[in-house]
């Protein structure tokens, strides 16, 4: 009997320090892979691991030998003694391991639920298997479905949708106020660390400039030059902002640094051109009336957090509603398992019909004479639709009981009343 | 008569475009928006074999009487959107724009098709192009007053920081405003070409290019009001939520003078006369 079997550890059942253990090595992933092809408890196998998780899933007959066998794999590449990691191990098997797999696809099983990374890791991971040839038929089709589970997902729930990150909201926010960032100017107005971050982003989406102004102008240096900015003094801000689009501020000023009278004096020179803070500072950089002007858009701590808040609550949601699709196709899957142990007997029916056929033909043909190419066609098509509608029903009730209890018993009845074992013994 | 039955397809492809475009906006699947796509390029293919056949049948433009002059509206604001999709890729603006469109004929399907009489008069290329010019232009101010209404919406949600459902499923403000301008831009010369051909018309076959009558009258002001509206966008710098009110204004003005103007006020110009075939 086969077993899916899925072995391994997250961010909910080991800390940090063991998994980063096992993620560290690079070669792992190829060295995991080829070793499970070496092991013969495991006909097909899978090796995942990212920086939250490390999991084998595999394909085996002989469930106690694999699960041991992975473990004491993990043991080997982590360098860590059993012992030590056995209690953070969860293991799953058959549907509960397709679900398993289909929610750890669909970002359901992430620390962050709904982040995109995880899918593409997981098809990294596929790759590499295919490669090192440790995948076979289940998993080929288990893992295809899985992505296309992801699939589902991602365009049928907003899981994925919204932001959940105060930096990620912000430039979420950005890209519903300017559409496109590239070639947008971005004013950092003191450098703290959440700035960076946010600064970051905005650059990974395509902002052209960023200038970082500082109380001490030596930090705004710094900063600058991470991101090949231009250092700007204090004093120049309100040049600045004519040229910008996006401000961050972040100082730890105890007044307002920027005030409505000053930007509203700005608009009129910037010819009205949008303009978007962020005001991550606590307290306030930016006087909360600048909200109030036409085409400037001001967006302080609180706000960023309630528009996470919203998110997560929107994100609960929509998990549900992915749990449902996940458990659909987990169904749909166990099916299609259950259809392959009836395989090999349809196989070994229709070959026995196929055998009968040739030897009967074989043995009429002597006593036929001479007969025209035409009409020894005309024989293989009678001879051959004969046993195929004799056998049509047997099979087709075969695979009607393929998801239900009794089948193991039709099976049986099945290769008894065709005498198919004994024929598989004649033949060896 | 092949004319009512091709409007009455029309009709109904077109509600089921808006309807289709609605379902898209609240369940946002991709296929239901292809296939409401299509099914109002297949409304926007009937609706010009109707206009085509009408124009055949009638020999003149077929925009004599308010039904077919709505009619006509509507297929320019389709073929506007076609145009425009093309260009912004916006599969949102059709949520709004087809419920427009189909609004449209819903009330020229209401109105009775009144007796048609064509004046020889009619039977002028200078009037085909007025009509096409005018209603091209009068197509790009429909676009332009949606996108308007969408920037409010959108502009509203970002300001007061109540990110609701339609947040995410409206464009950019930037897009929006975008959008705004450009059908302002394009449309303006069309509107214009389209009165001075007009004139031009008049003169040919009433004896005077301007004769002071309520839907000319309406319809410079409609010009007027557009005339500085893009005048504030190109040189003052005007943008974002005054410009969007500003050109909602100038398309309630246009609907105006393209309705109330020609059924009440309108001397030579009403569909009224027109249909009546009295006096030109």
């Amino acid at each position: 009997m086969i077993t899916i079997l899925d072995i391994g550890m997250n961010h909910e059942t080991a800390p940090v320090e063991l998994r980063e253990c096992i993620a560290r090595e690079p070669g792992n992933s190829s060295l995991a892979l080829s070793s499970m092809r070496e092991l013969p408890a495991i006909r097909e196998g899978l090796f995942l691991s990212t920086c939250n998780r490390v999991e084998a899933l595999c394909i085996t007959e002989h469930p106690q030998e694999a699960q041991q066998a992975v473990i004491s794999l993990i043991s080997r590449l982590g360098n860590v003694p059993e012992f030590d990691f056995s209690s953070s191990l969860f293991a799953f098997e058959d549907g509960e391991a397709v679900r398993h797999i289909f929610r750890v696809a669909s970002s359901l099983d992430s620390m962050v639920v709904g982040e995109p990374q995880i899918l593409g890791q997981i098809k990294d991971a596929y790759y590499d298997a295919t490669r090192e040839k440790t995948s076979g038929v289940i998993l080929n089709r288990l893992l295809h479905k899985a992505f296309h589970v992801a699939k589902r997902v991602r365009t049928e729930t907003g899981v994925s949708d919204a932001a959940v990150s105060i930096s990620y909201a912000a430039v979420e926010l950005a890209k519903k106020i300017f559409y496109n960032l590239e070639g947008k100017k971005v004013l950092l107005i003191g450098a703290g660390e959440m700035a960076e971050l946010a600064a970051r982003h905005l650059v990974n989406q395509g902002v052209s400039a960023i200038s970082v102004a500082n109380r001490t102008f030596e930090r705004a240096v710094q900063v600058a030059e991470i991101f090949n900015g231009a250092p700007v003094s204090f004093e120049e801000i309100m040049n600045q902002l004519l040229e910008v689009d996006i401000v961050i501020s972040s100082t730890a000023s105890t007044e307002y640094v920027i005030l409505q009278e000053q930007v509203k004096g700005l608009m009129r020179k910037r010819r009205n051109r949008p303009l978007f803070f962020i005001d991550i500072a606590v307290p306030r950089d930016v006087e909360p009336r600048v909200n109030d002007l036409d085409n400037v858009y001001l967006y302080d701590i609180d706000d960023l957090k309630g528009v996470i808040d919203v998110n997560m609550a929107q994100r609960q949601q929509e998990a549900v509603k992915a749990e449902r699709i996940v458990e659909e196709e987990v169904i749909k899957f166990e099916k299609w398992l259950k259809t392959l142990a009836v395989v090999p007997t349809i196989v070994s029916l229709k070959e026995k019909a196929e055998t009968i056929r040739r030897t009967e033909i074989k043995k009429s043909l002597s006593g036929l004479g001479n007969l025209s190419a035409s009409q020894l066609r005309s024989l293989e098509n009678l001879t051959a639709s004969i046993t195929e509608k004799i056998i049509h029903d047997p099979i087709l009730v075969l695979k009607k009981k393929a998801d239900r209890p009794t089948r193991d018993t039709y099976i049986d009845m099945m290769r008894k009343l065709f005498k198919l074992d004994l024929d598989n013994e004649e033949t060896e | 008569m092949m004319a009512p039955l091709l409007f009455k397809v029309t009709l109904f492809l077109i509600l089921l475009a808006a309807a289709g475009f609605i379902v898209y906006m609240v369940k946002q699947q991709k296929a239901v928006y292809t296939w409401s796509y299509r099914i109002l390029l297949l409304s926007f293919i009937f609706h010009t074999v109707y206009l085509g056949q009408r124009y055949y049948t009638l020999g003149v433009q077929p925009i004599i009487g308010i039904k077919a002059a709505l009619c006509f509206f509507s297929w320019a604001i389709v073929g506007v959107y076609l145009i425009f999709h093309l260009k912004f890729k916006l599969m949102i603006l059709g949520s709004f724009i087809a419920p427009f469109a189909a609004f449209l004929m819903i009330i020229a399907s209401a109105i009775p098709e009144g007796k048609v009489i064509v004046e020889p008069v009619f039977k002028s290329l200078w009037l085909t192009f007025h009509v096409i010019m005018s209603f091209l232009g009068d197509g790009m101010f429909a676009v332009a007053f949606i996108a308007a209404i969408m920037y409010l919406i959108q502009e509203r949600q970002i300001k007061k920081k109540r990110l609701g459902s339609f947040y995410t499923r409206l464009p950019s403000l930037e897009t929006l405003d975008k959008i705004n301008y450009y059908s302002l831009m394009y449309g303006f010369p069309f509107l214009t070409i389209g009165m001075v051909i007009g004139a031009i018309y008049a003169q040919y076959a009433l004896g005077s290019y301007w004769r002071w009558d309520p839907k000319e009258v309406w319809s410079l002001i409609t010009w007027l009001f557009y005339a500085a509206l893009l005048h504030g966008r190109v040189s003052m710098g005007w943008r974002g939520r005054r410009a969007a009110i500003m050109s909602i204004i100038a398309f309630l003005i246009l609907l105006f003078s393209f309705i109330g103007a020609s059924l009440w006020l309108s001397d030579y110009h009403s569909f009224k006369n027109l249909e009546g075939g009295t006096a030109v």
